[in-house]
C-alpha cells in the first residue's frame, strides 16, 4: 500500500535543508512506520532531489518521524532554481511511497 | 486558575488580515502576535531603508494596524509584531501616526532595536554556517545582518506598559512566550518552563498552519469551511500547559493531526530546538484532544540557552533569468520536451553565460523530478526554464529564448512568461550573545 493510507505528512524549510513529518493517523500504526520507513528508504526515494545525508529522529510520544534531508533544496529558498522553493510539495511526494501492508 | 489567550494574528508577510481582526473582535485574547518576517524579507527590507532611511518596515503594516488597532483597543488587546523588519523605529513612528489619525489617546508603542549587528558582522570575522567560509568573504555584496534576539527585550516593553511592540529580527516563539513571561512572572531560567512555553510559540508561529491551512488533503484530510480558515488562539495556564483553539465560528479546525503536523514543522532535532531563550526540547510533548477544536500540549522540556545567538546574512548573490510556456493537447508532452531541447541548444549557439540552469516540465517533473513522478502524462505541460547568471543582461537572456519559441518553436505554444532578478540570498552565522545589545524606544501619544 501506499504511505499515503496509513500517514500524513508536512514539509519545512531551513536554508537549504527540508524536513519531513511522517505521522501516522492511527498510534497503532506507529510501529509499521518506525519498521518500514527508514532514513536510507527516503534517501534513496528522493535521490534526484537530496544532495546529502538523511536523518530520521522518532518521537513516539505523538506517532510520528521526522526525516531532516540535508543539501535538498538547490540552495534554499533565497537562491534555488526550482519552482517549489520550500520544497513544499516534498511531503505529497513521500506518501507515494509503497510499504507492505499491515 | 489564571489563563491568558493569545491569538496569532498572521504567519507571514502578506498573510490574510480578516482572520486577525475576528480573533481581537471574538477571541477573548489578551495579545495579538502577528508574525511577518520571512528569512529574506529583512534583507530586502535592509535595501529599502538605504535608499530611503523612513522605509524598510512590513509594507502592510499600515494595512493590519487599520483594520486592527481599533478593535484591539476596544478589547484591550495588546499587540505584539515583528514588522518593524529593518527599521522598527519607523516602523512604530507609522504606527503612532495610523493611532493618532483614529484619534486613540493614551496609547504607548515600544520599538525594539539592536537586532541589527551588520557592523558587528563587518568589524569581525565569523564563520559563514553553509559554507564553511569566513564571512569577510561576502565583502560588499553582504546587505544585512540581523541577530535573532529573545523574548527579553517584548517582556521588558510590556512591563512598561506598551501597547503595541514592534521588533525587527526575533526568533519567532520569543513573539509568543513573551507575553506569558510577563503575564506569569515566569523565571527566565527555568529552562522546562521556556521550552513548554516554546512549544506553545511553535505551534501558533505560523498562524493559521495550525487550524488547518497548508493541510486538506480530499477525501483523506478534509477541513470545515477552508475559505474562512481561522487563525488559532493558545490558552495558557501559569505551569506553561496550554490549549490550542479557535474562534467558534471561524472556519478550519484544531485537532491532533494539524497539531502533530505543525509541531515537527520546520525542526530539525526534536530534542534540541535551539531558540534565543532557550533549547527547547519537543520529544515528550503530549497532545489531548479535550474538546472540539481543543488540543491540550504538555510535556515539552528546555535545557539552558546557548551563549552564541544566530545571525541572518543577507547578500547579494547572483541573478534568475526565467522563462514559462505552455503546450496543450495531443502530444503536449512530447511538445514540451521538444521546446526544452530547443531552449537548451539555443543557449549554447548564442552562449548565454549561466553558472546553473534547471529545465523543467510543469505538470511531469518540476516539483518531484523524474523518478517519482515517472507514469502520469497530463493533458497540458507549461516549459520552465530557470537559470543563475553573474549579470542581469545574462539573466535577461534566459527568459528570451523562451519567449521566442512563441515564432521558432513547437506548434501550439502558449502564455509564455518571463523574468530576471537579482537574487539577495540569506545565510548565517552565529555572534557572542554579549555583543548585541537590544534597546526599546517609546512613543506615546497623549
Amino acid at each position: 500500500m501506499k504511505l499515503r493510507e496509513i500517514a500524513h505528512s508536512r514539509t519545512g524549510d531551513k536554508g537549504n535543508t527540508s524536513n519531513i513529518s511522517v505521522i501516522a493517523y492511527d498510534p497503532a500504526d506507529y510501529p509499521l512506520l518506525e519498521k518500514q520507513v527508514t532514513a536510507e528508504r527516503v534517501k534513496d526515494f528522493f535521490s534526484e532531489i537530496v544532495e546529502g545525508e538523511v536523518v530520521r529522529y522518532a518521537l513516539p510520544n505523538i506517532g510520528a518521524l521526522n526525516f531532516v534531508l540535508y543539501r535538498a533544496l538547490g540552495g534554499g529558498v533565497t537562491r534555488t532554481l526550482a519552482l517549489d522553493i520550500h520544497g513544499k510539495s516534498l511531503s505529497s511526494a513521500i506518501l507515494e511511497m509503497e510499504i507492505p501492508g499491515r | 486558575m489564571k489563563t491568558i489567550r493569545i491569538g496569532s494574528g498572521a504567519g507571514y508577510s502578506g498573510d490574510r488580515i480578516e482572520p486577525a481582526v475576528e480573533l481581537a473582535e471574538k477571541g477573548g485574547i489578551r495579545y495579538l502576535v502577528f508574525e511577518c518576517l520571512a528569512e529574506r524579507t529583512i534583507a530586502i527590507a535592509q535595501q529599502a531603508k538605504m535608499r530611503d532611511p523612513g522605509a524598510g518596515y512590513d509594507a502592510l503594516l499600515a494595512a493590519r494596524m487599520e483594520a486592527c488597532l481599533p478593535v484591539c483597543r476596544r478589547n484591550s488587546v495588546k499587540i505584539i509584531t515583528n514588522m518593524g523588519a529593518a527599521n522598527p523605529a519607523a516602523g512604530a513612528e507609522k504606527v503612532g501616526e495610523i493611532a493618532k489619525r483614529m484619534g486613540i489617546k493614551g496609547f504607548k508603542i515600544a520599538a525594539v532595536t539592536g537586532d541589527d549587528v551588520l557592523g558587528i558582522v563587518r568589524q569581525g570575522d565569523y564563520r559563514i554556517e553553509e559554507t564553511g567560509e569566513k564571512s569577510s568573504a561576502l565583502k560588499d555584496r553582504m546587505v544585512s545582518a540581523n541577530a535573532y534576539l529573545g523574548a527579553e527585550p517584548i517582556v521588558e516593553a510590556l512591563q512598561n506598559g506598551a501597547d503595541v511592540v514592534i521588533t525587527g529580527r526575533v526568533a519567532d516563539p520569543a513573539l509568543f512566550i513573551a507575553p506569558a513571561i510577563h503575564e506569569f512572572g515566569w523565571d527566565m531560567n527555568d529552562w522546562n518552563l521556556l521550552g513548554q512555553a516554546t512549544v506553545m510559540g511553535h505551534l501558533l508561529e505560523c498562524a493559521g498552519q495550525v487550524t488547518g491551512g497548508y493541510f486538506a488533503d480530499p477525501g483523506y484530510k478534509d477541513v470545515p469551511d477552508p475559505a474562512r480558515l481561522g487563525f488559532p488562539i493558545a490558552e495558557v495556564r501559569a505551569d506553561g500547559s496550554f490549549v490550542v483553539t479557535k474562534v467558534p465560528e471561524a472556519g478550519g479546525m484544531v485537532t491532533l493531526a494539524t497539531c502533530k503536523e505543525q509541531l515537527l514543522y520546520e525542526i530539525h532535532d526534536p530534542s534540541s530546538y535551539i531558540t534565543p531563550d532557550v533549547v527547547a526540547d519537543f520529544t515528550g510533548v503530549r497532545m489531548t484532544e479535550v474538546g472540539k477544536d481543543r488540543v491540550q500540549v504538555t510535556g515539552g522540556k528546555g535545557k539552558p540557552r546557548t551563549d552564541m545567538l544566530k545571525v541572518s546574512i543577507g547578500y547579494v548573490d547572483s541573478y534568475i533569468g526565467e522563462g514559462q510556456i505552455s503546450y496543450g493537447g495531443p502530444g503536449a508532452v512530447a511538445r514540451g520536451k521538444l521546446a526544452l531541447e530547443i531552449v537548451r541548444e539555443r543557449l549554447r549557439l548564442t552562449g548565454v553565460q549561466f553558472d546553473e540552469i534547471r529545465y523543467d516540465l510543469i505538470g511531469v517533473n518540476s516539483l518531484h523530478r523524474d523518478r517519482i513522478s515517472a507514469g502520469h502524462d497530463p493533458y497540458e505541460v507549461r516549459v520552465r526554464v530557470a537559470g543563475r547568471t553573474k549579470t542581469m543582461a545574462e539573466a535577461v537572456r534566459i527568459g528570451n529564448e523562451v519567449e521566442t519559441l512563441y515564432t521558432n518553436g513547437p506548434a501550439g505554444g502558449a502564455g509564455a512568461w518571463k523574468v530576471a532578478r537579482e537574487v539577495v540570498a540569506m545565510v548565517s552565522t552565529l555572534v557572542p550573545r554579549t555583543l548585541v545589545k537590544p534597546s526599546i524606544h517609546y512613543e506615546v501619544i497623549g
